[in-house]
């Protein structure tokens, strides 16, 4: 065990961890932040992306330990501290970017990172940027409308 | 003040259960952890086919942190997992075969993935370690995987079927169709496979299982979609725990399409074992697992032959079909190749003469069963690709083949034993025409093979039966449940309305279009309605969801408790107002007396009905909570035409999806943004079918090949364009209230050959087989098969 010590959602907390625990599991196990889910097995599937440092991250393929010190910010800290949507979470909503719910927290976390650090400007390149996401419910189409809101809204 | 606006049904209004799941509220099951909880793993045959000689768990048992391990032997004293719909043998009668179906394989496994063991420890890294300490002794035995080899095959799945045959059934007119075919102009003739599909709904299967021996009640928290149906069968018919000592909640689902109807042997096995652990077991599916174990999809062998005359007037169609049963029979697997398929073999089309027989096989492969659409896009696939085909021999247009040949009077029945009630297929057709701009298509066309690349357009004008089903006709076709629904709508004193719904959601949007309609019938705020699902200990009794069946059916039993509250309310607002009962109307959310200005609000009768003093006793009981069950006279049909559009390069075989243009019919629509994601969901599974998913087993040693999000090619967004989806005015439904038809499976149902259409087009080939990959195309286009 090693002690873990990070940022989550702009709070410090510190936990013991087993040295191979995944990140993934740190959050929804330790942490009890079930709102990252794990549609897979092999970082396919992006359900279980976070933020690390800023930056979209698949949290099934990063040890917890490799936080250490880092921030991280989940989908629960996405929303403003009052509970206004993230201008992201708001168009998803509004262009009916989501069915079932459970690749959204995912979507929802590489839809910002895509917008904050890549190149959205076309309907090509935003599904381009959202190939590491799988979607099984609304074939992507709300989505990419989603985001390109979301994008828009961003500025 | 200006009554509040309560004219919801037709409205895109925006989901209320957005809000949790955008939030990382959602409670799916594995969010659920319950104190004292253990953890089960499955270990799993990595044989296709073979004979359990012994079974070690010796070393498991006193590892670190297990509890127990089970294996086949714990479940002789208990039943096999039922199939819910019994088929006969055309040849006697005689039903068909149903070999035991164990929860924990016993004495031989019969496909990879297979459970062989539960293991339950206090996490699940101990569970995995101690499953990896079980010697099992297996005798391999050879396996057969392909539907096509199955019967006369070396490897025999199951000893009561030595030809690995379930059923042969056959259904229309087999001499009539005969002597069509033989004095026809032109035949047209097609031999294709329904490539299988593993579902993969990205919310793995999971399950929590737990027994109070306080209470002596067992509760299962299971991703599922219909809770009460898993009840019933587990209870009544593998488990015998008395049906009202289970609670059975399915919570937020992450998608099912199908694959979360069955019950498993997975969920199945830990309510038993967690009786004897005396704790909560846990088990979440692995990605792998649900590629090993979910039921798939499809695997149709099949040959049609459609007849016409000179002016390509259908005359009759013939079709045999070879369908892949799997390992064992899943709950519903032994109906989508008959009764959800065959019977709607006469598509859009007034084919007066149509035969069809199916041969279902055993094979060393998971189960197969219902996959969004469950035999409707096989039949639909079938239909329309010897269609366009048959427009291509008769050199007509392939819309004008079908202007030829619609059904245009209703109610029509078909010779395959379906009463369509009403439809307009033409219109569908010249709006998707239009909106797939046909007309600009010569030019497009052009532009492409300036660029040295190839471009096609592709039909398909399907139909569906929704809305399973009047339980008489499902009874009397073999079904062993009856497919009403249930509904419950609680007016509590102030007015506020909680509505219990035997339909379940799992990405539908019940939470929204439900409260839609019943606060716009009610005249009142949606705010004040609030639906719940997915819980056999709140709601009494529901079929679940499956078959686009939820509106049409679970809709039609809330609208009916809802006309009951009405007519109640009424007597109460008579009573009050000092009216004759027959005078009072409800309207806007107020009972009038009829011709005067008296009125009494929803509320004030809600609160007479509980707080009863000035209430008519003698005639009336307090309380204002009804429920009603829907059984549906009729399927309805969905109906609608898509147009495809590809771009082909010969050079690499990669085709790009120009242009996806849907136009449904779904008769009257309640939430219009809701439908239209439904029918974007289906297209992806359709297009994913036409041209990239396909579960391929390895033929010699049974290994599933295409076992992971690597090699199982689930669409993602660069390979999706975006679409072109519109809802017609349509033709209600006649037989439901709401006017409703269904619209979950569509796109799934009428996509697949709109895409093969349109690059057979592309190439001027008469075939290519699904999925349309790269290679596969590449070598169409060279005239390779």
């Amino acid at each position: 065990m090693a002690l873990l010590t990070l940022k989550v959602n702009g709070r410090e907390v510190t936990r013991d961890v087993a040295p191979q625990t995944l990140l993934v599991e740190f959050i929804r196990e330790h942490l009890r932040l079930t709102g990252t889910h794990v549609g897979c097995d092999t970082a396919q599937c992006g359900a279980c992306t976070v933020h690390v440092d800023g930056r979209a991250t698949k949290s099934c393929n990063m040890l917890a330990l490799q936080a250490q010190g880092r921030e991280l910010t989940t989908i629960e800290g996405l929303a403003a501290a009052d509970g206004t949507l993230h201008p992201m979470q708001a168009a998803f909503r509004s262009a009916h970017g989501l069915q079932c719910g459970f690749c959204t927290p995912g979507m929802v976390m590489s839809a910002v990172d895509l917008v904050q650090h890549h190149d959205c400007s076309s309907e090509a390149k935003v599904r381009d940027g959202l190939q590491g996401n799988l979607c099984r419910c609304t074939g992507y189409h709300n989505i990419v409308k989603a985001v390109q809101q979301g994008a828009a809204a961003m500025k | 003040m200006n009554a509040p606006d309560t004219a919801f049904i037709g409205k895109a209004v925006e989901r209320r259960e957005d809000a949790r799941f955008l939030t990382g509220r959602g409670q799916y099951t594995d969010d659920i952890s319950l104190p004292g909880q253990t953890h089960g793993v499955f270990l799993r045959s990595p044989h296709a086919h073979a004979r359990i000689r012994s079974v070690d768990t010796s070393a498991a048992a006193q590892a670190p942190g297990v509890l127990a391990v089970f294996t086949g032997e714990h479940f002789r004293g208990v039943g096999g997992l039922p199939c819910g719909w019994q088929i006969n043998n055309v040849t006697d009668g005689s039903p068909m075969k149903e070999p035991r179906h164990p929860v924990l394989a016993d004495g031989k496994v019969r496909y990879v993935g297979d459970r062989v063991a539960l293991v339950v420890a206090e996490s699940v890294e101990q569970a995995k370690a101690a499953a990896a300490l079980i010697e099992v002794d297996y005798e391999v035995l050879p396996a057969v995987v392909d539907a096509a080899e199955a019967a006369g095959a070396q490897a025999v799945v199951h000893d009561e079927a030595a030809d690995n045959t379930c059923y042969t059934w056959a259904i229309g007119d087999g001499e009539g169709t005969a002597a069509a075919i033989q004095g026809a102009a032109h035949v047209t003739r097609l031999s294709f496979r329904n490539n299988r599909l593993i579902p993969n709904a990205i919310e793995p299967r999971a399950a929590n299982a737990s027994y109070n021996a306080a209470s002596d009640e067992y509760t299962l928290y299971v991703a599922n979609q219909n809770p009460h149906v898993e009840r019933l069968l587990m209870c009544a018919f593998v488990l015998g725990i008395p049906e009202h000592k289970m609670r059975v909640v399915a919570p937020d689902v992450g998608g099912g399409f199908g694959s979360k109807i069955f019950l498993y042997g997975e969920e199945t096995a830990l309510v038993w074992a967690s009786k004897q652990v005396g704790r909560p077991i846990k088990w979440t599916a692995e990605r792998a697992e649900a590629f090993l174990a979910d039921a798939h999809g499809r695997d149709h062998v099949t040959e049609a032959e459609l007849a016409m005359d000179k002016d390509g007037k259908f005359l009759a169609l013939r079709v045999h079909t070879t369908a892949n049963l799997g390992a064992y029979l899943s709950t519903f697997s032994t109906a989508v190749p008959t009764i959800l398929y065959a019977t709607l073999l006469a598509g859009q089309y007034a084919t007066p003469k149509i035969h069809c027989t199916v041969k279902a096989v055993f094979t060393n492969t998971a189960p197969v069963d219902a996959y969004r659409g469950a035999g409707r896009p096989e039949a639909s696939y079938l239909i329309e690709r010897i269609v366009e085909t048959a427009a291509k021999e008769m050199k007509l247009d392939p819309a004008e083949i079908r202007r030829r040949n619609y059904i245009r009077s209703f109610p029509y029945a078909t010779p395959v034993g379906l009463t369509y009630d009403t439809g307009d297929y033409e219109a569908t057709l010249n709006r998707a025409i239009e909106l797939a701009d046909v007309k600009g298509f010569a030019a497009r066309r052009a532009a492409s093979e300036a660029k040295g690349l190839k471009r096609g357009l592709g039909y398909s004008a399907y139909i569906e039966a929704c809305g399973i089903a009047p339980s008489s006709i499902a009874g009397a076709l073999g079904a062993r449940a009856g497919l009403f629904e249930a509904g419950e709508v609680r007016v509590h004193p102030t007015g506020k309305v909680t509505v219990f719904t035997g339909s379940h959601s799992h990405g539908q949007g019940h939470e929204t279009t439900f409260a839609q309609v019943v606060a716009d019938r009610l005249g009142i705020p949606m705010e004040d309605v609030s639906i719940e699902h997915g819980d056999t200990g709140k709601t009494l009794f529901g079929m679940g969801t499956y078959g686009s069946r939820s509106l049409a059916v679970g809709g039609t039993a809330i609208v009916k408790a809802l006309d009951k509250v009405i007519a109640k309310g009424k007597k109460i607002a008579a009573h009050l107002m000092e009216a004759a009962d027959t005078d009072v109307v409800f309207e806007g959310g107020q009972f009038k007396v009829a011709g005067t200005d008296k009125a009494v609000p929803f509320a004030q009768v809600s609160l007479t009905a509980y707080v009863p003093h000035n209430f008519p006793h003698d005639k009336l009981e307090p309380g204002l909570n009804e429920n009603a069950f829907y059984d549906p006279s009729n399927f309805t049909y969905p109906a609608g035409t898509y147009v495809c559009e590809v771009e082909v390069d010969p050079a690499t075989g990669v085709v790009h999806v120009e242009r996806m243009t849907a136009c449904d019919d779904f008769g009257n629509v309640i939430n219009p943004m809701i439908v239209e994601g439904q029918v974007h969901g289906g297209l992806a599974q359709g297009i994913g079918q036409a041209l990239l998913e396909h579960g391929v087993y390895d033929k010699e040693s049974g290994q599933l090949l295409t076992g992971s999000f690597m090699d199982y090619a689930m669409p993602r967004a660069d390979d999706l364009p975006s679409f072109t989806v519109e809802t017609a005015k349509g033709t209600p439904c006649t037989h439901n209230p709401l006017g409703v038809k269904g619209c979950g499976e569509a796109g799934a149902i009428g996509a697949p050959a709109a895409v093969i259409n349109a690059i057979c087009d592309a190439l001027g080939v008469q075939d290519v087989p699904m999925p349309a990959s790269p290679f596969t195309v590449w070598k169409a286009a060279r005239g390779q098969a």
